[in-house]
């Protein structure tokens, strides 16, 4: 429980309603609370201010948790296994795109205070919960879906697991669909059509999956301004991604698939 | 911006990254050039000297143009699609015409330092 107890650990210090506004975080003097400034409200909402109690081995969503149970239970946030399987507890944290759950606050800590803020890139619905449907709609528009070659087969397809293909779809499917990619990524921010790297990276592994008889319409379906090419190779999706994968090299992969459908007229339907 | 044009997209971008890859062997051909030129003092004479009526030096430049004007154009598009928040249309409009330019004006200096000192309907050009 709080020191403080009840609401008292909320502060009515809002500030203005800039989402990147951790750049000047108070500190807290007495050791044993953190400060914590939680965005709270849609879009134009503003930062509230909390004190919680400093915890051994304490992760972001525990300190989320304790306001939510102590402090304030109208605050809004998503979490679901605490493992990090689910990928629903993303935020920012002091301005980078984190999985809440596996973060520690001692290694996040900086100078003495947590700024959390919803995902970027997304549209906000209330505090730090962010609408995912176009995150996940574009998963669907880069053909995102396994379509198998041979819809009736009855035997198991054979894939040698030491093979090229099958090595760069290892490399690609454990994505748990968090948004931290879509979050980090600065072409998202410059053009709101690009499909981002989570849908791209997804793509990436059904074209190398021998089984997957889409080939073609998901070729066409990841090219244009929308798509792989859209890419400038930032590697902000890969620097910040929590499963540590790599969304620009399977970017990359795309860039040289559609390039050569695009060579041999093979970018059709 | 729309996803409508995914096979104009791809060309485009093709031609964004071959102009890329003869850009990088040109440059280096340009400097290495460059730097042999002027040993003896940099002058019109030791330039032109090395370019008149030489047609791999017409070839080499005008292709150095056109990499010049396909890589840029498209790299424009890009940027103004990012930065602006212009209509396709007029971005397209823009670049190409950016593109035409460079490559006219390219091409047409290079010709200049091949020409000069030819021929050209009865007199010498350049004089």
């Amino acid at each position: 429980m709080s020191g403080t107890g009840g609401r008292e650990g909320m502060s009515d210090d809002a500030d203005s309603g800039d989402l990147l506004h951790w750049l000047d975080p108070p500190v807290d003097k007495d050791l044993r609370f953190l400060t914590v400034r939680v965005w709270r409200g849609d879009e134009t909402g503003a930062y509230q201010e909390y004190r919680v109690p400093r915890r051994d081995n304490q992760t972001v969503l525990d300190v989320l948790t304790h306001i939510q149970r102590h402090l304030d239970p109208g605050l809004a946030f998503r979490f679901s296994c605490r493992v990090g399987m689910c990928g629903s507890c993303a935020m920012l944290v002091n301005g980078t795109s984190r999985w809440t759950c596996r973060t520690r606050v001692d290694k996040v800590l900086g100078l003495g205070a947590l700024t959390l803020a919803p995902l970027r890139n997304f549209p906000v619905i209330k505090d730090l919960c962010v609408d995912m449907s176009e995150f996940f709609d574009g998963v669907q528009r880069a053909e995102g879906r396994f379509v198998p070659k041979e819809p009736g087969a009855r035997d198991f397809h054979s894939i040698p697991p030491g093979s090229r293909r099958r090595r760069r779809i290892d490399e690609a499917i454990e994505c748990i669909g968090c948004g931290i990619c879509h979050s980090a990524c600065e072409s998202v921010l410059a053009n709101k059509e690009f499909l981002g790297p989570a849908a791209l990276n997804r793509a990436w592994t059904l074209v190398n999956d021998d089984r997957d008889g889409a080939g073609r319409a998901r070729l066409l379906a990841v090219a244009g301004d929308a798509g792989c090419q859209s890419c400038h190779s930032h590697q902000s999706c890969a620097q910040d991604c929590p499963k540590h994968l790599n969304p620009t090299r399977s970017i990359a992969g795309l860039k040289r698939a559609v390039a050569w459908a695009t060579l041999t007229g093979r970018l059709t339907k | 911006m729309t996803r409508i044009r995914p096979r104009l997209e791809s060309w485009l971008w093709l031609v964004q990254r071959a102009g890329a890859v003869v850009l990088l062997v040109g440059v280096a051909v340009h400097f290495t050039t460059n730097i042999m030129a002027v040993r003896n003092g940099l002058s019109a004479e030791e330039i032109l000297g090395r370019t008149a009526g030489n047609m791999v030096f017409l070839i080499f430049y005008s292709l150095f143009s056109l990499a010049i004007a396909g890589h840029g154009a498209v790299g424009l598009r890009t940027l103004l699609r990012e930065a602006t928040p212009l209509p396709g249309a007029a971005i397209d409009g823009i670049t190409l015409a950016v593109g035409i330019l460079l490559a006219v004006v390219g091409c047409r200096i290079a010709y200049g330092f091949y020409a000069v000192g030819l021929p050209v309907g009865g007199a010498i050009a350049g004089q």
